[in-house]
């Protein structure tokens, strides 16, 4: 039978729950995270290409892009997507620990997720911005 | 119809894809490439004294600059096209759709890779 045809049997039928049944973890929800803000960043890297050709075009377009960018959405684009790089970076780091076979125990995996991922991703972000600001 | 084949015609293709493996080393590799890139990138920005042209024109010409950031564009969309085609391999289960989704995501990622590429070259 079609492929759409089946989904529609599917749909019909009685599905066990999951995500309100299941007792959610913490690592889930850092692995969860970690896709989410890849797919924000994808979004982001829009607005690097767009600086890229802003700046090639001429001097107003590029100090129209940068205007937009310094608005109070542009900032709000901006604070989020440094925030999504660090922790993409961060908990893409912890992924590589786990692909040499470091940190794989539960405990453990929580504990680098709390500290390393998230509070480390704050840390980055906050000093980050307090250094653009300083100078 | 399947009666027309014999059983070793029937059987050949099913079982293991043995495929995949060079997809996972390559997110890999360009990830590790990523980490001093974009570190380098943040640092950068946040050392301009100033975002108006001559300042970011200035520093895009000066030494190396401007080839890390072709570098870093690169590298970067190379790591998100390979990341949004297991998303998309994920969530979309429509054939079709499947196909459509990655030959867009795919595409798009390649010209504006390109386009970015070369407007720096350009510059």
């Amino acid at each position: 039978m079609s492929e759409s045809s089946q989904q529609q049997l599917y749909a019909k039928r009685p599905l066990s729950p999951h995500l309100q049944i299941y007792k959610w973890q913490w690592t889930m929800l850092y692995s969860i995270l970690h896709r989410a803000t890849g797919i924000a960043m994808s979004a982001g890297i829009l607005l690097l290409s767009i600086g890229v050709f802003a700046l090639s075009h001429s001097p107003n377009a590029f100090d129209m892009f940068i205007y937009y960018l310094t608005s109070p959405f542009g900032y709000f684009v901006m604070f989020g997507s440094v925030w999504a790089l660090f922790y993409h970076t961060l908990n893409g780091i912890r992924h590589l620990l786990w692909d040499i076979g470091l940190g794989f125990e539960l405990e453990t995996a929580a504990k680098t997720g709390h500290l390393f991922a998230m509070l480390g991703s704050i840390l980055c972000t906050a000093i980050f911005w307090l250094y653009v600001f300083n100078i | 119809m399947s009666e027309f084949r014999n059983d070793l015609a029937r059987a050949r293709g099913l079982g293991s894809a043995h495929h995949g493996t060079s997809h996972f080393i390559a997110q890999r590799v360009s990830a590790i490439i990523l980490l001093p890139l974009s570190l380098w990138f943040l640092i950068a920005v946040a050392n301009m004294d100033s975002y108006s042209y001559n300042a970011v024109s200035d520093w895009l010409v000066s030494g190396v600059n401007g080839f890390l950031l072709a570098t870093l564009i690169g590298v970067v969309y190379y790591h998100l096209q390979s990341g949004l085609q297991v998303v998309i391999e994920d969530y979309i289960h429509c054939h079709a759709k499947k196909m459509l989704m990655l030959f867009v995501v795919k595409t798009a990622c390649l010209l504006l890779a390109a386009s970015s590429v070369f407007a720096i070259l350009r510059f």
